[in-house]
């Protein structure tokens, strides 16, 4: 350093305001730090494999008799449309609330465990900042989780079985274009739920600094509620549980389509994503950052 | 508007920083004006990386202000900490990403140009060669030199490193020395944490000593050697009687035997006083020299014997007191 220390020019000093940057940028950068992590690709690759290895095992014992399980599962082998509905319906429960709080248990607290929140923080951006990019960072996340795992789903379905109509929960046949739509469409309304699992899970990723207690927390918490559901004499809260949330995208596959449960899901889960992520911000306002 | 009129790059007013039962931080006051390297000085624990987090807005002070340039980070955020730069214990960033990606980070957040200035800061510290190389792989040299790019990419006023020398081999000490002296010469205002005590002596012009979260002595430096008291050593013909007549002689202070003749502490008018004894003695001075105390002995004897020095310290500064020197209390 010596000699270039000596002759290079450092930046001078200046007292003019520097252009302080947008949320926007933090949140592109916080995705890119997203995409230089292989634990990222870890949850992306379990719902991609699973919809894969589901089709591919379908194919191998090409099983035409399982009528008895969904509506969705008899006609597996009839269309390939049936496929991302019913993996939907498999990984909604555990995996895809695993994958997204793989990342929202993990923002924060990672960045504790690294030391580089002092790094960031005492840069030109407000912790507000800091925490919205981030915020939004992990539901971009499990948005890409879902989205990707139900492309491939159907990409998967169609080319082992065909891009033809199916039936929905009602009876009813739907034409293969609307019932694509309809898949993504109950992809997207799943994402209610699933965007309180991931406000859960930074507030634990926030409050907890841990990546793995906030991890296996949000996933615990999913757990518990389940449990909860099953445990007689307690019908009368099933309704406002957020596991129970889960299956809201339902009514969209029903003819007419029900929307009572999507609107229900959508109230219930904002009780439970709300005060999550408010009490992250806060939290994240206010702590003192002396790790590291 | 002139410099002594623009608010000093870090005002401290009773910052106090207690967690449950410890009390990290208690009381302190800073000045740090514009154009100072300035030493803060203490022994591990004693509260300055707690502080500098206090000052850079990582942790919330229990009571007490802190503002850099006139400006309160824990009310005014990042905006506060426009024209400062720098880091608290060991610079961090992220292992899986290559430094220059890393710099490239912080130039986002930071705004404005920094990323024009990425190739510069990376000459600068000489990590240029290694810039495409992840930081997971860096020593810690490397990454001390990559917290200074960092740092230099805001164009920073205030520069505030906590032991930027800690880890670093001989050379890169040397290095990372003449990099914040030229730094200071540049017009860039130093605030340096350090417990390397050849470090501050040979950068900072202006010091605050810390212990057990109290500022002990906060001026500058020259001065606090001056308080340290004017030391003198002989060596006489008979060393063991030389002792006796010094202890004798008014004015005459702190007379110790040492390995090679008899420390002492005095004015210089009882020095010549103590000559005149000592011929009448009959004893033949060899050696009467003044030493100067280091920075390290005063180092010690603040931290560690309160009652002597500090309290004599106190003193002076009660009967001088000046808008440039504070020594605080310690009771």
């Amino acid at each position: 350093m010596s000699t270039v220390a000596a002759s290079a020019h450092a930046p001078a000093a200046r007292a003019t305001r520097p252009r302080r940057p947008s949320t926007a940028t933090v949140y592109r950068w916080e995705l890119r730090k997203l995409v230089s992590q292989k634990r990222t690709y870890l949850g992306l690759g379990l719902v991609v494999i699973l919809p894969l290895f589901f089709v591919i095992f379908q194919n191998v014992h090409q099983r035409h008799d399982r009528g008895g399980d969904n509506i969705f599962a008899a006609q597996i082998t009839q269309s390939g449309l049936a496929t991302p509905v019913l993996m939907l319906l498999f990984l909604s429960v555990f995996m895809l609330p695993l994958a997204a709080a793989l990342v929202a248990g993990d923002v924060v607290a990672a960045e504790d465990g690294n030391g580089t929140l002092k790094t960031i923080l005492t840069r030109s951006v407000n912790r507000g900042q800091v925490f919205a990019a981030k915020a939004l960072a992990a539901v971009t996340y499990a948005t890409l989780a879902v989205f990707l795992s139900a492309a491939v789903a159907t990409v998967a379905g169609i080319a082992s079985w065909g891009f033809l109509s199916v039936r929905t929960f009602s009876g009813t046949i739907v034409s293969a274009p609307e019932a694509l739509l309809l898949v993504f469409a109950a992809n997207a309304i799943y994402l209610i739920p699933l965007m309180a699992v991931v406000a859960i899970g930074v507030l634990l990723s926030t409050a907890t600094r841990n990546s793995a207690a906030a991890v296996v927390g949000t996933v615990g918490f999913v757990i518990l509620l389940f449990i909860v559901a099953q445990i007689p004499g307690l019908e009368g809260i099933k309704p406002y549980l957020l596991t129970e949330q889960f299956e809201n995208w339902h009514g969209l596959l029903r003819t007419p389509t029900d929307w009572a449960p999507i609107a229900h899901s959508a109230w219930v889960c904002a009780l439970y994503g709300v005060p999550a992520l408010f009490a992250a911000y806060l939290v994240f306002l206010r702590r003192d950052v002396a790790g590291g | 508007m002139s410099d002594a009129a623009l608010p000093p790059p870090v005002k401290a007013r009773g910052l106090v920083k207690r967690y449950k039962e410890v009390l990290a931080v208690d009381h302190i006051d800073l000045n740090v004006r514009a154009g100072d390297v300035y030493g803060f000085l203490g022994p591990n624990g004693a509260g300055k990386t707690t502080t500098l987090r206090m000052a850079l807005g990582l942790i919330t002070p229990t009571e007490g202000t802190v503002e850099l340039f006139g400006r309160d980070p824990m009310r005014q955020g990042a905006r506060a900490l426009e024209g400062v730069a720098g880091f608290v214990e060991a610079p961090r960033f992220y292992p899986y990403l290559t430094g220059r990606k890393n710099l490239e980070l912080l130039a986002a957040l930071d705004g404005d140009d920094a990323s024009t200035r990425i190739d510069e800061v990376l000459d600068v510290v000489e990590l240029a060669p290694r810039g495409g190389h992840r930081v997971g792989g860096y020593s810690h040299g490397m990454r001390q030199r990559l917290g200074i790019a960092s740092a230099l990419l805001r164009r920073p006023r205030l520069l505030v490193l906590d032991e930027p020398a800690t880890g670093l081999d001989p050379a890169g000490m040397r290095d990372m020395r003449r990099l914040i002296r030229r730094l200071a010469d540049e017009g860039i205002t130093v605030l340096l944490s350090s417990h390397q005590l050849p470090e501050v002596q040979e950068l900072c012009d202006r010091v605050a000593i810390v212990d057990s979260g109290r500022v002990v002595y906060e001026g500058a430096l020259s001065d606090l050697r001056r308080q340290g008291g004017a030391g003198y050593r002989l060596r006489s013909t008979d060393d063991k009687r030389a002792l006796e007549v010094l202890r004798a002689q008014p004015g005459i202070e702190h007379a110790l035997a040492e390995e090679h003749g008899v420390g002492f502490q005095a004015e210089e008018s009882a020095v010549a006083e103590l000559s005149l004894a000592l011929g009448r003695a009959g004893i033949g001075i060899l050696v009467l020299a003044p030493e100067l105390a280091t920075l390290e002995d005063l180092f010690f004897r603040l931290t560690e014997d309160r009652d002597g020095f500090g309290s004599s310290t106190r003193e002076a500064a009660e009967e001088s007191p000046s808008d440039t020197e504070r020594l605080v209390s310690t009771q």
